[in-house]
């Protein structure tokens, strides 16, 4: 099987610097894309069905055709989102500290495809190893001249800087993290216009999720045909990192083709619940997914068939419920970890989030009433999808919706029993 | 007053952006970094420096929670409190925080070496429960190997 993303990770994780990259085959691509038309490049892309690793799952040349080609601008830019807070996920991290130059040569030919002069490596601020690997990275690119003014000497231009975040979930949110790098509050913008038009400080902006980036070199080295050949699902295109936490006997992050079941994810490579417990959900791809159960476990882990069984693969990092946590104590958890994290921007989200908060702690704490749910359940239907100013409170929502569809009698229980029966 | 390193520190990111204003977290950050947080005479400093009005930084400030508008002890300790740490038990953790420092979120120790914060999901699920000792990342916690970290900060 193989494992593009990840085969220069140590099993230690420390970094892969310049020389060892360059000796393992590093920056090939950016030499093969520099002889390319720029729009050849989004073409392959879009062809590879490379879907947006952050959660959405976009194509991505797809995303890149919306920055205009012609006509003049002062800068265009590419983001690397590097935000990576959405509660259970661990995966960017791993690429960034394990092998920071992928990313790096990712940028370069995708700032090629779209014509983009400046770009920036946004990471939160608590990843500090991982910026100080980032920036080490950066000078050694500048230094063999694969960054710059003159790339390989090709006058081709690409000035690429970190920058290290301060906080706020929302800053995953690509238009917010605009905001953010701008120097403002990270509030989402309204879209229309959309970042590939009118970006940051106004350019046409791609942003994208840090191990979408990776996959730039391995998909212009190889050729759409092999990357579509290492997953097992067609129309998704390469390997996946997935990865699991909970009360599993070996958590951990795996590369694996698109199509791995459930199942296997769960019981092969995460090794199965710990002893004594036994499986009672998950959540596929971050805090912000619907809960799957075990009637799902033989589900392929792709975007298709994880929408199918009702929730989204997400960020592929999975959040494993055993049957001895609390279901009602987690999504408490979640939506203190949502109302926190809601920008405040709009009414919904930001008076709705608390309220839910409130609720599912008077129920844990044993003083909930029946009515209760049902004032849960119409806070889902009005924080959805639609109904606020970005995806947040619909996210939020994810989790919660399918908590009360499928432990609705754990809730009961609360209520009935005036207590928590996990404590 | 802002130090003259400081303000150096400040207008070096003037550089990066196309306008100053756009530096305003860069230079919070920068006055954090030389002060351990930032106080309401610094907002003021920086509206000066950076052509914005105090209001408008304070509401960048207190927008970002790695940012500290209240004094904070030498070192920052940042539990994580979200799901995977919350299934894998980081209340044990934070009980032991609490009985061994004296301090409750939010709170600095008596000899300010630690204030303790809660923080959104550090990224490290697989080995959960964890936190943050000012830029180190600490795994797989437990009450004894608490008391070795916290010894090894002076």
């Amino acid at each position: 099987m193989e494992r593009p993303l990840t085969k220069n990770i140590r099993p230690d994780g420390k970094p892969v610097f310049i020389k060892e990259y360059e000796s393992l085959g590093g920056y090939q691509s950016v030499k093969k894309a520099l002889k390319m038309q720029p729009k050849e490049v989004t073409e392959l892309v879009k062809k590879s069905n490379l879907k947006g690793r952050g959660g959405a799952g976009f194509n991505t040349g797809l995303k890149w055709s919306f920055v205009p080609m012609e006509g003049e601008f002062e800068h265009k830019y590419l983001v690397a989102n590097g935000d990576e807070m959405e509660p259970g996920t661990f995966k960017d991290r791993l690429l960034i500290e394990g092998d920071p130059h992928q990313l790096i040569e990712g940028m370069i030919v995708t700032a090629f495809a779209i014509q983009a002069d400046e770009g920036y490596i946004f990471i939160r601020g608590e990843y500090t190893y991982a910026a100080d690997v980032v920036a080490k990275a950066l000078a050694e690119a500048y230094e063999a001249g694969y960054l710059g003014t003159n790339i390989m000497k090709t006058g081709y231009k690409f000035n690429l800087h970190l920058h290290t975040s301060v906080g706020r979930y929302i800053c995953g949110e690509e238009t917010a993290l605009l905001n953010s790098l701008e120097g403002k509050r990270a509030n989402p913008r309204a879209k229309p216009p959309f970042p590939q038009v009118s970006g940051l400080f106004g350019q046409p902006t791609i942003v994208n999720n840090i191990e979408t980036l990776c996959n730039i070199p391995h998909i212009i080295n190889n050729g759409v045909e092999w990357y579509n050949g290492l997953s097992l699902t067609p129309g998704d295109g390469g390997t996946k990192l997935f990865g699991a936490s909970g009360k599993v006997k070996k958590p951990g992050l795996w590369e694996l083709p698109f199509g791995v079941t459930l199942r296997e994810l769960l019981e092969d490579y995460a090794g199965g619940m710990q002893d004594g417990l036994k499986f009672k959900g998950c959540l596929p791809g971050g805090a912000s997914t619907d809960f799957l159960v075990a009637e799902h476990l033989d589900i392929k882990m792709d975007y298709a068939s994880v929408a199918a069984a009702g929730s989204r693969l997400g960020t592929g990092t999975m959040i494993v419920l055993d049957d001895k946590t609390c279901p009602v104590g987690m999504v408490l958890n979640l939506e203190h970890f949502f109302a926190q994290e809601s920008c405040g921007f709009c009414t919904p989200c930001r008076e709705g989030l608390p309220w839910t908060e409130k609720i599912l702690r008077k129920i844990e704490e044993g003083k909930g009433e029946m009515k209760d749910l049902d004032i849960l359940q119409f806070h889902t239907k009005f924080m959805g999808p639609g109904n606020t100013f970005c995806a947040l409170a619909p996210g939020a929502m994810a989790p919660l919706q399918s908590a009360l569809k499928y432990f609705r009698e754990d809730f009961e229980l609360h209520i009935k029993e005036h207590k928590c029966s996990w404590k | 007053m802002l130090t003259a390193e400081e303000i150096h520190e400040i207008k070096e990111e003037f550089h990066l952006y196309p306008y100053k204003q756009a530096a305003c977290i860069e230079a919070l950050k920068v006055v954090q970094k030389h002060r351990r947080w930032v106080s309401d005479e610094n907002i003021k400093d920086l509206a000066g420096l950076l052509e914005m009005s105090a209001e408008e930084i304070d509401s960048v400030a207190t927008f970002y929670n790695l940012i500290y508008r209240k004094p904070v002890g030498k070192y920052v300790i940042l539990l994580c409190d979200s799901v995977s740490c919350y299934i894998m038990g980081y209340e044990t953790v934070l009980q032991h925080l609490e009985r061994t420092l004296g301090i409750k979120y939010g709170e600095t120790t008596t000899d300010d070496r630690f204030t303790m914060l809660p923080v959104p999901c550090l990224g490290t699920c697989d080995h959960a429960p964890a936190m943050m000792v000012g830029n180190d990342l600490y795994r797989d916690l437990t009450p004894e190997k608490i008391d070795e970290i916290l010894n090894s900060y002076n």
